[in-house]
């Protein structure tokens, strides 16, 4: 009967009222969300990530905040859903946030519609939409320091060096083992270019998520011998694919992992069977004698306050989580010399902040990422800025890098992106963005 | 004392026949709507639509459906996110594919299409029931999870297979805002809720109800268990469609195929089954519940914690959340399987005698 409709709106009146209404932030505080996963099949990756980050944020509390302006924090489970993500950011966005991170290109995906309106920067580092680089109709995504497409050409080099020349890799079988999600296709376009620039056969294999099932997929490979397998993949899906392979018997050197396939949680449990699997590393890889690393375990975790344990800092997930922290407070940094240093910047403050990067060398060993990262810099235009990565090999015990610094082609990604960009204008009829809007 | 019968005698058919026929049902029932339609929009903050209502609203109507299925049908269904799935899409396609096709239409078309769905997966209920015929259901799920995955034309031949709309609107006005949002769902709940419980109240309620107590005998006194049981997958699955497509729509607003998967399927059942087997109202209940608690949870578990002295993580919480649920399932199961329903109602009862206990 409809009458209980009324007893439902008082039931869920009261239940609201226990939920605590948001305090207003400090006038003297920036909140930065942050969305992470420490349930679910995507934990043991996603849980690295969510400590370096959280870490990295106590760590410039810990040096005094950006030019005084301490940094409040909130996390919020999301378990790589879309659904919980959203509600996530719909929950933080009352605090104020100056930025938010979704770790999840399906999220990511779902919270680009809602950010333009809500005027919310969605930093993307090393994930979300590639075609998300284009500032002109993106203005509020920054898949800063690289991008999916970024990756694959990474990868697609650095096999194409061990051939002798992108012209061997003529009839050669590309297997693209990857995470059947937004994920899990980003790399697909951009391969696919390649595959038809260069002659190579590529061999798609989805894995149905989570990617605990890979039997099928991976007796396929033993049937078609491909010359080299990518795996694209997150979370268990990744030590599955290992596993897989290492029962199957494909040789591990051939096999190429995407840079969040690539951490010691995906290879830990095998150790020595993932010998010689490689991975493309968006710049950092496992870096535990970086300065920053040092300084969070004599500042941070020597304090007693480090999120999750001692030996995880400087492993190649806790960085990326730090690295992805570093970059939205660098924006908000940027933001701050042109409004105001010392003040709370708000969401657009903090875009135009993202869009005006200039992260060179000094500015980088400063903050603890010497030999760790290059230069960064965005523009209107472009939203990423940079393009560099290299290859690391697991040798048993720890990642090495083997592999020059690798930067993917831009005569290839950056018309991809153009037209991929443009296709999303026209769809959603976006007016392009005008110079005067560039400088504001 | 004040809810009595006393003095309302009813003269005509029509009226001994209507829904509400207590008057102060009649009265409760339209302070509600005021408060629904009215009051909550002046009065509720943004994030509490966005988190709590849209949801809450959008989720009872699919549980209604599933409810039309489970509740007064009998027939267990484990599908229920391919059946949203395929109102989603099916709206999705519709909208974008034929230009200039306003919002509810499409909603509606998308429901069609998720008719059509359940009924072809519904077709071994004519032969099966109970836990085969869930496994059956759960067949369902899989299939509309690999066919929006694998079957690009759905998704608009996009590479990541992820879809969008925006620019929503009804007879011109813009559904951005969340007040929008939520008016447009909670006027489409009343109008389907309204033909859902009329439905129950007819004929064809009651065979779906004959079928759910002893199908043998239903079948004996001439009730047709194919055209019973379709009937009931059809009216289910066209609302559990448009509700999927109000989620994608209204709520989510980009979605992939993640987004109805079988955790969709099995949220909706513990709905109805918290809420209330064979109850319209029950599903607003189990709604109300299933969405409101995880978020409760997570505001008022720390604070909780907090004064033990104890730190709660959010894997914590999320875990938390987990075993509360599984917990509440066996309880409610054992102890009142009629669900919330069943306790409001019993408090009804009660109130018809307060306050002279007897």
């Amino acid at each position: 009967m409809r009458s209980g409709k009324l007893i439902l709106a008082l039931t869920t009146l009261a239940m609201s009222a226990s939920v605590v209404t948001s305090a207003v932030a400090q006038a003297k505080e920036q909140f930065i969300p942050v969305l992470s996963y420490r349930t679910g099949p995507y934990a043991p990756n996603g849980t690295p990530w969510a400590n370096g980050f959280v870490d990295y944020l106590k760590l410039v509390n810990a040096r005094g905040g950006i030019n005084g302006v301490k940094l409040s924090f909130e996390e919020c489970e999301t378990g790589y859903d879309t659904a919980r993500s959203v509600e996530c950011y719909e929950r933080l966005k009352s605090k104020g946030m100056s930025f938010v991170q979704p770790l999840s290109t399906g999220a990511t995906f779902a919270i680009t519609e809602k950010a333009p309106i809500d005027k919310i920067p969605v930093v993307t580092v090393g994930y979300g939409r590639s075609e998300s680089a284009d500032g002109s109709v993106f203005k509020w995504n920054f898949p800063v320091a690289g991008t999916y497409w970024v990756a694959a050409d990474a990868i697609l080099q650095a096999i194409a060096n061990k051939e002798g020349g992108f012209d061997k890799l003529k009839g050669k079988r590309i297997a693209l083992v990857y995470h059947d999600s937004p994920f899990g296709k980003e790399p697909i376009p951009l391969m696919q270019e390649r595959a038809a620039m260069h002659g190579f056969n590529l061999q798609m294999l989805p894995v149905t998520a989570p990617g605990v099932e890979q039997k099928a997929t991976w007796l396929q490979v033993r049937q078609s011998r491909p010359d080299y397998v990518v795996l694209w993949g997150w979370g268990v899906m990744n030590s599955t694919s290992i596993k897989e392979a290492q029962a199957t018997g494909y040789p591990r050197e051939k096999m190429y992992g995407v840079w969040w396939a690539g951490a010691e949680p995906d290879v830990k449990d095998v150790a020595d069977g993932a010998k010689g699997y490689n991975a493309v590393t968006m710049q950092h890889g496992a870096e535990p004698n970086s300065k920053l690393a040092k300084d969070v375990l004599a500042m941070v975790h020597g304090k007693g306050q480090g999120t999750g344990p001692k030996d995880e800092v400087g492993q190649v997930l806790y960085m990326r989580g730090a690295m992805s922290a570093m970059i939205g407070l660098e924006g908000i940094r940027a933001a701050q010399e042109r409004f105001g240093k010392g003040k709370v910047m708000s969401g657009e403050q903090v875009r135009w902040g993202l869009e005006n990067l200039n992260l060179t060398q000094p500015k980088l060993d400063a903050l603890g990422f010497a030999g760790v990262m290059r230069p960064i810099s965005t523009s209107c235009t472009d939203h990423m800025g940079s393009a560099w990565a290299r290859i690391h090999t697991w040798d048993g015990k720890q990642w090495k890098f083997t592999s020059d610094w690798l930067q993917a082609d831009e005569q290839i990604i950056k018309p991809l992106v153009k037209t991929t960009a443009a296709k999303y204008a026209i769809e959603k009829k976006l007016t392009p963005r005008t110079p005067a809007d560039c400088q504001s | 004392m004040f809810y009595r019968e006393n003095g309302q005698f009813k003269t005509n058919y029509r009226d001994d026949q209507q829904i509400f026929p207590i008057l102060q049902d009649r009265i409760a029932i339209g302070l509600l709507l005021a408060v629904a339609f009215v009051a909550v929009p002046m009065l509720a903050s943004d994030y509490f639509f966005r988190a709590i209502l849209i949801p809450f609203v959008i989720m009872s109507l699919a549980a209604l459906g599933v409810n039309i299925l489970v509740g007064y049908c009998g027939q267990i269904s484990l599908g229920s996110g391919a059946f949203m799935a395929v109102g989603a899409y099916g709206a999705y396609n519709i909208f974008v594919r034929l230009p200039g096709m306003p919002l509810i239409p499409a909603l509606i078309l998308g429901g069609l299409c998720a008719t059509a769905f359940g009924i072809l997966f519904g077709l071994p209920s004519l032969r099966v029931k109970g836990l085969y015929l869930a496994v059956a259901t759960l067949a369902a799920q899989f299939f509309s999870d690999w066919m929006f995955l694998r079957i690009k034309w759905f998704t608009l031949d996009t590479p990541s297979g992820s879809v969008s709309v925006s620019n929503l609107q009804v007879f011109g006005m813009p559904i951005e805002s969340a007040v929008s949002r939520y008016l447009l769902c909670l006027t489409l709940l009343l109008v389907i809720g309204v033909m859902a419980k009329n439905l129950v109240r007819s004929a064809i309620g009651r065979e779906w109800m004959a079928i759910r107590d002893m199908d043998v005998a239903a079948a004996v006194i001439g009730i047709r268990p194919m055209y019973a049981k379709l009937s009931a997958f059809a009216v289910s699955s066209f609302i559990i469609g448009v509700a999927g497509g109000l989620w994608a729509f209204v709520y989510l607003g980009a979605w992939e195929p993640a987004a109805f998967s079988v955790d969709q399927s099995f949220r909706l059942l513990f709905m109805v089954i918290i809420g209330g087997l064979g109850s319209i109202m029950g599903s607003f209940f189990g709604a109300a519940f299933i969405v409101v608690l995880p978020i409760a949870l997570n505001q008022f578990l720390p604070f909780f914690a907090g004064l033990f002295g104890i730190e709660i993580s959010t894997a914590g919480v999320s875990h938390a959340e987990l075993m509360i649920f599984g917990g509440l399932i066996v309880w409610f199961l054992i102890v009142e399987p009629h669900g919330l329903a069943k306790l409001w109602s019993m408090g009804k009862q009660k109130l018809r005698l307060w306050p002279f206990p007897h």
